[in-house]
């Protein structure tokens, strides 16, 4: 089976490569871009297990490593 | 004072680490290899400088997931004393022995200069023997420095004296909160810093300003 783990800058976070991008884009002619937020995507796959197991194990691995708690956020879709 | 120097692939400040110990101590300084699960015995354990696991994943989130990592925490919470510098400091954040993160530096350039560092707190071993308030060169060499917490984590690290050192006039090269140079564990212990102290040591280097800082821990560790 397979999931993927979205990690997204916390609220409040500064985001100094995201701002860089936004100014790049700006620079490129995109008019009305008012904000971006870089992050990271895990696509992980796994061996069968039942949904709500498969997401309390990615629950655990996003804690424990995937995502630094003090300043991301993440999110878990069984695809 | 006998100290350990934790050892990871991609460390590249052990050297530096090593002899900058060895020399103050006038001791042998023990190494421990990542993959180990117990410590030699020692007073001070350090987290080296350097890019372990290339900075894959987040700067020190792999290696603080290692295997010696349980021992060293152990140990911390024995009250043994551990420094983490540069890449040693973004371990002991991932590792949950110092609160915060280290974020990319703000200019997002890799940063190696020299700033001035100003010492803040004393009452930890580690800086007990320096001068409160002395501003001192030391050279940093990092991407990701840019000390990040919460509003409430920040005030706590304020208010309880555990920011050990801050940048000081105006040199603050990664845009850290509070211009936040080094901090302290809750009880002293555990000291993580972004500068180099080991790489100013001998007057081969241009000065020895870096010096201070070992002869405090020794001094506060023979006490």
């Amino acid at each position: 089976m397979k999931a993927r783990v979205t990690v997204t800058l916390k609220n409040g976070v500064l985001d100094p490569q995201g701002k860089a991008i936004e100014g790049s884009l700006g620079s490129l002619g995109f008019e009305g871009v008012e904000g971006i937020r870089q992050g990271k995507v895990f696509d992980l796959e796994l061996a069968d297990r039942t949904d709500t197991q498969a997401k309390a194990d990615i629950q655990a691995m996003c804690e424990q490593l995937l995502a630094n708690t003090v300043i991301e956020n993440y999110s878990i879709e069984l695809i | 004072m006998k100290s350990a120097v934790i050892l990871f692939p991609g460390s590249n400040r052990d050297c530096d680490m090593i002899k900058a110990l060895a020399q103050i101590s006038g001791q042998p300084v023990a190494t421990v290899w990542h993959a180990e699960t117990e410590l030699p015995d020692a007073d001070l354990y350090v987290l080296p400088g350097g890019f372990s696991y290339g900075d894959y994943l987040r700067s020190g989130a792999i290696a603080a997931r290692s295997h010696i990592m349980p021992a060293l925490k152990a140990a911390a919470d024995q009250g043994r004393h551990v420094l983490g510098v540069c890449n040693g400091f973004q371990m002991l954040t991932e590792a949950g022995l110092l609160p915060g993160a280290l974020m990319r530096n703000a200019s997002l350039h890799f940063v190696c200069k020299e700033i001035m560092l100003e010492t803040i707190s004393t009452n930890s071993a580690f800086t007990s023997h320096m001068e409160k308030g002395k501003v001192w060169r030391c050279p940093v060499a990092h991407h990701d420095g840019n000390y990040f917490t919460d509003a409430e984590t920040l005030k706590e690290l304020e208010s309880e004296g555990r920011v050990a050192f801050r940048y000081a006039d105006g040199t603050n090269p990664n845009g850290s909160l509070n211009d936040i140079a080094g901090i302290t564990s809750a009880k002293g212990n555990v000291l993580g810093m972004m500068p180099h102290p080991e790489n100013l040591f001998e007057d081969l280097h241009g000065g020895l300003e870096g010096r201070a800082l070992f002869e405090s821990v020794m001094q506060s560790l023979a006490a």
